[in-house]
């Protein structure tokens, strides 16, 4: 049991650490901090921050290098977030793509999808956002009614010439507002069971049918949005995975977004030390008040560092041949509740100060972290569909 | 970078594991708790043959000279068994003293004790003034005595014990009244402090790799029950409100684990934020038993309130050892003092 980085792996630590100092957008530098990314300005703020870190070849360290990376493995991506968060570098526009969409194209796509897409991808230029949920398919994800009919052939040929056409409507779609592409499931098959005649279609946002209308958020912002599809034509290509394939091939995507890609652990433990730091200060101003929170502080720091060491036990078995299963359910329980728990007591701490907004009308950094806390239970699978998950398939309990 | 355990580690808890289920059924946690002593010596025997109880022992003194990581996880596979045996203070704490022993005190105990440990001969019991009773006193021979900030190693036979009985009938609490002399005086001073700050470390990780094997045993028992069990018809593990209970207990077990890894690893390699990695496993460990144990018995009901039935083998120790060595908001107060005392 080893739980040391090699001297190569903390060079390699050295020089992401160097590199983002000299880079991240920052107040001293005027560069920085960037508008909201939920503003068409700062998604293209963010966006252009994408592009500068892929052409340092930092936005994708784990992917091969023929689409951008720097064929890093699994420890160094952890390494690469750790700095990241320590830096307090901009939230990655890109993330949908990035993060979830990826590793379902590195596992599904074609060779001639993953060139055209992985690249566009990485540098930013082609920011994606997810179409799941429909009004009547939240939880219920297999209840989906959005559907895709192909023009020419049998369904399920899937010969090139085919064009697909979609009709129905998406919501809940996080970046949906200013994204390029969509990637999503709808119904191919309107005779098959629920989760089957499911297929993933990749979709361009200014295809002609497309309309997007913009959902403002708790924070006032546009950071997610419905979208309509009417008579949208997409080509065979762009479906991902087999037609009829649809439920398997985003149960991987949602396998990134509840395991390990998109909640990397330093996103909590750098909180949690800013938790610390809070709570310092404000015990300086008025001990007997923060005191009062202070099982809390600890609470939110110890869960943060156990998301962090769990995160290295998972990491270690998949570095020696092993997956990662429906335990990535109890990680997104983890992680969504962890952040809850340090966001709330931050705000706790500032206790009459903590609904203030800054002088640009926007919530202050702990104010804004709570309000994103609040979708993590939610997101991805909200959490009684994952604690359904765990008894289902961890402990083995019926279905209902 | 690998943070995961050995084939020969793994290899020792399947043994251990194997020896349990053949010796350590529920009904033979039964009869050691109605047993004068509350444990078997033939099973303490067996474990010394298989060099559970020696793990710690130097191979000079017949042990297997081996360490902290190597003992986590057997002393996480007693708690999953219900071992009556009182293992966490001979291996990880009494061992360790005893190793570590300065000068020629030092070397006489441990020529008069460690092979003895190692044979299955001796077992060794911890009280600290603070605790209103010492655990496993009954039946120990040599017991590691705190008093004034003194440690002192003192034989059964120069003590006096007063029997102080305990909700779980393995834990065998006991009054211990004894003197000390410059003879039984094993450290003291500022040396004093930093081994029984050491040792209340272990200790906190020791009790907590119990408790999360405990814990573990505990949501394994509730499972079982809910697929068997069945009301309205259907297993009542079908229900939501049953599975949601299952699932959170769980999820603490889970993330409390590798806590208690990472504190037996840096405990072994003097990391200088052991003390910090101690508190926080012990914090998780005893949170996450004290949880399983309540949702283990709400989701068995009545049953689970019964004598008769096993669960209260597990939930009992689960409720004694949560607040051993420090209950979980003691430890989150350790951690937040340390974490404060670092200068960002």
């Amino acid at each position: 049991m080893d739980l040391r980085f090699t001297s190569e792996q903390e060079r390699f630590r050295a020089e992401v650490r160097d590199w983002l100092e000299a880079h991240v957008p920052s107040a001293s530098r005027g560069t920085g901090p960037l508008p909201s990314l939920d503003t068409a300005e700062g998604f293209e703020a963010h966006r252009a921050w994408e592009r500068v870190m892929y052409d340092a070849r930092w936005s994708v360290v784990s992917w091969p290098e023929e689409f951008g990376g720097r064929g890093a493995g699994l420890l160094e991506w952890i390494i690469f977030e750790e700095e990241y968060y320590r830096a307090r570098a901009p939230t990655r526009v890109g993330q949908n793509g990035i993060f979830l969409l990826a590793p379902t194209v590195f596992e599904f796509g074609t060779p001639e999808q993953k060139a055209r897409y992985l690249p566009a991808m990485a540098s930013g230029e082609e920011i994606w956002c997810q179409g799941w949920s429909e009004p009547d398919a939240g939880s219920d994800l297999a209840a989906i009614r959005s559907r895709a009919t192909l023009t020419t052939g049998a369904p399920g040929a899937g010969t090139e010439g085919d064009r697909w056409v979609l009709n129905g409507q998406k919501t809940w779609c996080s970046r949906g507002a200013f994204a390029d592409w969509i990637f999503g499931l709808f119904r191919s098959d309107p005779d098959a069971e629920r989760h089957r005649g499911l297929t993933y279609f990749l979709v361009p946002m200014d295809s002609p049918g497309v309309t997007v209308r913009p959902i403002a958020q708790l924070d006032g912002e546009t950071g997610f949005a419905e979208v309509f599809f009417e008579d949208v034509e997409v080509p065979a290509g762009q479906v991902l995975g087999g037609v009829g394939e649809g439920w398997k091939v985003a149960m991987a995507t949602a396998g990134s977004e509840r395991g390990l890609s998109l909640r990397s652990p330093a996103r909590y433990t750098e909180a949690a030390a800013r938790l610390v730091e809070l709570y310092r200060r404000q015990a300086e101003a008025d001990p007997g008040r923060a005191g009062r929170h202070a099982d809390d502080v600890a609470r939110a720091v110890i869960d943060a560092e156990a998301y962090r060491l769990q995160t290295y036990w998972t990491v270690t078995r998949v570095l020696d041949g092993g997956g990662v299963g429906p335990e990535a359910s109890m990680n997104k329980l983890f992680w969504s509740e962890t952040d809850l728990a340090i966001q709330s007591t931050a705000l706790a701490l500032l206790g009459e100060e903590a609904e203030m907004l800054g002088d640009d009308s926007r919530p202050p950094p702990w104010l804004d972290g709570f309000l994103f806390a609040l979708a993590g239970p939610i997101y991805a699978g909200t959490n009684e569909i994952q604690r359904n998950v765990v008894a289902e398939r961890v402990l083995g309990l019926p279905r209902a | 970078m690998h943070f995961a355990f050995d084939e020969d580690q793994l290899e020792f808890r399947a043994q251990l594991r194997a020896l349990a289920e053949k010796q350590c059924t529920p009904a033979d946690i039964r009869e050691a708790w109605a047993s004068p002593l509350g444990w078997s010596r033939p099973r303490w025997a067996a474990l010394a043959e298989m060099g559970v109880v020696g793990i710690t022992v130097s191979e000079e003194f017949g042990g297997m000279g081996l360490g902290l990581v190597d003992a986590v996880l057997l002393l996480e596979e007693a708690g999953r068994a219900g071992l009556p045996e009182p293992l966490v203070e001979t291996i990880a704490l009494g061992v360790p003293v005893l190793a570590d022993a300065p000068g020629q005190q030092g070397s006489v105990l441990r020529s008069r004790w460690l092979s003895a440990v190692a044979d299955g001969g001796v077992r060794i019991a911890v009280g600290m003034s603070s605790m209103p009773a010492v655990p496993g006193a009954e039946g120990a021979e040599l017991l590691l005595l705190e008093r004034d900030g003194e440690l002192h190693a003192v034989p059964a036979a120069a003590v006096a014990l007063t029997p102080r009985p305990a909700l779980d009938g393995s834990r065998r609490l006991a009054q211990v009244d004894w003197e000390p002399s410059p003879s039984t005086l094993v450290v003291s001073g500022f040396e004093a402090e930093e081994v029984l700050a050491a040792l209340g470390d272990r200790a906190a990780m020791g009790v907590g790799a119990v408790l999360v094997g405990v814990a573990d045993r505990l949501v394994a028992m509730a499972a079982q029950y809910a697929k068997d069990r069945s009301q309205f018809g259907k297993p009542i593990g079908s229900f939501q409100a049953v599975k949601h209970h299952l699932a959170d207990a769980l999820v603490r077990v889970e993330f409390a684990r590798p806590m208690v890894y990472r504190a037996a690893l840096s405990l072994s390699e003097g990391d200088r934020d052991a003390s910090l990695h101690a508190s926080m496993a012990k914090a998780m460990a005893s949170d996450a038993a004290t949880l399983a144990a309540r949702t283990a018995l709400q989701v068995h009901g009545a049953i689970g309130y019964t004598w008769e039935h096993d669960l209260h083998l597990w939930m009992k120790r689960a409720w004694a050892l949560a607040a051993a060595w420090g209950d979980a908001a003691t430890h989150r107060a350790r951690v937040l003092e340390i974490l404060l005392a670092k200068r960002p």
